[in-house]
């Protein structure tokens, strides 16, 4: 039928398959560990090279133990992180510690890294109100649980730092899924609309929990979402941890000099469940998916590059890997060691003054607690 | 002083928080060059310039993220909803995010922020702008939530609610915005939250109200002064939390109360009400107390809305049975 129609004074289609084009992934470092695109080489010394492997060593020993220690009963809420390990850290280690970060419930490696005590984040996980009170000098705020949420107040954040001409960014993280929720959209628009200094960084990895990517919108890229805001995007090898700091660095170089918010879209892939609580990956996911994906690790190919330049070796890789081990034995124990959370610490936090009601309640309640 | 409509009284206190303290930011749909739908930002952009009075782009969720991302940048985020039947667009803002700030936080960040909006029946507008969801605030820990019923109590509610270092909801009733004028000091002043108001003293009823059906319960109680009675009005000016010790007082006064509310008569303000009435006066209690309130539907479209509204004649009908029992 088309063919017999006369030639279209516009071709929508057309435009779309342009516009789709011009997205493509931005890769530094191969499977291999090989540098595949030279010109895009960041800038980082040998010791920032070595530093940013030991946090992703680090990372992926930390999702094991929170792995085994949720299976323990000694964490309670946790969303699993390995693979996704170049796109949460190589991202945040572009950033600069006065830059705020609002992270997904996924986002707590990056938490840390910007300076949240380990101790902290197993409290939060344990749901005990303290992890949430994040340090003075700590740019972040806890995870936000509800999906996209973090990408409207991020807007806000980059406006209020853009109001006091802070040299700073705001950046947020969500999954693929995030992309389908109006807040994704409300939140790139106001940024855009604001000019704020912002990076909406989205970690595809492929699902939303179950629903695949294909399933979630039309757009060939989520990155290309950036165009319905009037903001750059760009989509990333999200297993390569150079690609991703490249990214971050740039988008943030630009929000600085006033050239507003950047949407960044790192293709990765979560290696475990969604969660700890009860999610079985093996419904929705095939092992050849995830064997393929397993191919593309970031820890390997880094690994590789790094040894290759002779940066790196088996006995550094102990050495962090035992670091690791120690750290997460004393945040555990402090963490055991913090009082538990009492109703009547809840009653009294919620407002800067106790309402007639709570001032009631407060008096029940701790004469329960004493009990 | 100066006369002052409803609206022209909340200008005045925009103004005033905007010059006190440099951390206000006033925005919204249409609040800058347009000052507002109902002119309530009227002037403002012009004396205090687009960085502190602002449009933002046409998404209530987007409003409310940006109070939030903002009141973390330490500012004290004074944003419009345009109506107040939008609000669910922007729910998650208020209750998912501001009202939990200071608990999921640990005490280390809070929400210093007021959103004002208006709402309130009697003026014919299209479906979704004038529901009373005052209801569905006050169930949410974490707010307080405000409805001035005059222009003095506007102005100084608004202030205190600026300065309130917690989420605050303030909601103005479309139809008192120009109903009346009334003196209003220019200076500042504030009234605190949490406190109502007797705005007519009686002893043989308490009428229980706020927003526009105090002035329904004012013109009841008159009429029923003419037969005899002799009806107190108090207006609760914040619903939530309500002032227990101003309505306690008075019922144990009286002996005889009723509650007016133009929401629905299901859950809501007036409900909350009478059951703290009954926790901590029942043996005051000469009769039980009775509701004055809207239908439980949907609010209705302009055809039907004059009969769907509580009025004067349906408090002194209430009124009476609560008196005669």
């Amino acid at each position: 039928m088309a063919s017999n129609t006369k030639n279209l004074q516009f071709d929508a289609k057309k435009q779309l398959e342009k516009v789709e084009e011009q997205f493509q992934t931005l890769q530094i470092l191969n499977e291999e560990g090989k540098v595949v695109n030279e010109s895009a080489m960041p800038d980082l010394s040998n010791e920032q090279l070595q530093e940013l492997m030991r946090r992703m060593v680090y990372t992926r020993i930390l999702d094991q133990r929170s792995i085994s220690l949720n299976r323990q009963g000694r964490l309670g809420f946790y969303a699993p992180t390995a693979g996704q390990e170049a796109s949460q850290l190589a991202s945040q280690f572009a950033l600069e510690k006065e830059d705020f970060i609002l992270p997904g419930y996924r986002d707590v490696p990056q938490m840390i890294w910007h300076g949240l005590p380990l101790s902290q984040a197993f409290l939060w996980s344990r749901g005990h109100f303290e992890g949430g009170n994040i340090p003075e000098g700590v740019n972040v705020i806890a995870p936000q649980i509800i999906i996209g949420a973090q990408y409207i107040q991020t807007a806000g954040v980059a406006l209020g730092m853009k109001k006091r001409n802070k040299q700073s960014v705001a950046v947020t993280y969500t999954g693929d899924g995030g992309t389908s929720q109006g807040d994704f959209y409300e939140g790139i628009n106001f940024a855009g609309a604001f000019n704020a200094p912002a990076i909406f960084i989205v970690q595809n990895n492929r699902f939303a929990i179950s629903t695949p990517v294909s399933k979630q919108s039309a757009a060939k890229t989520l990155a290309q979402k950036a165009v319905a805001a009037g903001i750059p995007g760009i989509q990333v090898d999200g297993m390569d941890p150079l690609a991703v700091y490249v990214a971050v660095r740039e988008a943030r170089e630009r929000a600085i000099n006033g050239e507003g918010p950047t949407l960044i879209e790192t293709l990765t892939y979560r290696y475990g469940p969604h969660t700890m609580a009860g999610d079985d990956p093996t419904r929705y996911r095939t092992s050849d998916l995830d064997n393929e994906w397993e191919r593309k690790d970031p820890l390997v190919r880094f690994r590789k590059f790094l040894e290759e330049k002779g940066l790196w070796n088996e006995e550094m890789e102990n050495e962090i890997i035992e670091k690791a081990k120690e750290d997460i034995k004393a945040a555990i124990k402090q963490a055991d060691d913090t009082p538990k959370q009492k109703v009547t610490d809840l009653i009294s936090i919620m407002h800067e003054e106790m309402p007639f009601n709570l001032q009631e309640q407060y008096e029940i309640y701790k004469a329960k607690e004493s009990k | 002083m100066a006369q002052m409509t409803m609206i022209q009284a909340i200008t005045d206190a925009l103004r005033t928080e905007l010059r006190n303290d440099p951390n206000v930011l006033v925005f919204g749909e249409d609040v800058g060059v347009n000052g507002g739908v109902f002119r309530a930002t009227e002037g403002l952009q012009n004396e205090f310039g687009e960085e502190r009075v602002f449009d933002t782009p046409l998404a209530e969720s987007g409003i409310g993220g940006l109070a939030v991302g903002l009141g973390l940048q330490g500012y004290r985020p004074v944003p419009e909803i345009q109506f107040f039947g939008f609000v669910y667009e922007v729910m998650d803002s208020i209750s998912g995010q501001l009202a939990r700030m200071r608990y999921r936080s640990g005490g280390r960040y809070h929400s210093p922020v007021t959103i004002r909006s208006p709402f309130g029946g009697g003026v014919h507008t299209p479906e979704m702008h004038a529901d009373s969801l005052e209801g569905l605030m006050a169930q949410q820990p974490g707010l307080k939530v405000v409805i001035p019923s005059t222009p003095y109590d506007a102005k100084g509610l608004l202030i205190s609610a600026i300065r309130d270092n917690d989420p605050v909801i303030y909601l103005e009733h479309m139809k008192l915005y120009r109903s009346f004028r009334q003196e209003v000091p220019e200076e500042e002043y504030t009234i605190p939250l949490g406190k109502a108001d007797i705005k007519r003293e009686g002893k043989d009823l308490s009428i229980i109200t706020y927003g526009a059906m105090v002035h329904e319960s004012l013109k009841a109680a008159e009429e029923l002064e003419k037969e005899g009675y002799s009806a107190e009005v108090i207006d609760l000016r914040t619903v939530s939390p309500i002032d227990i010790e101003t309505i306690i007082s008075s019922v144990e006064k009286t002996g005889r109360a009723i509650v007016v509310q133009e929401a629905q008569k299901q859950a809501g303000i007036a409900a909350n009400v009478v059951a703290e009435i009954n926790d901590r006066a029942i043996l005051s209690l000469e009769a039980p107390v009775l509701r004055v309130a809207a239908p439980d539907t949907v609010f209705a479209f302009p055809q039907a809305e004059t009969v769907w509204l509580p009025n004067y004649k349906d408090i002194i009908e209430t009124g009476k049975k609560v008196l005669n029992f």
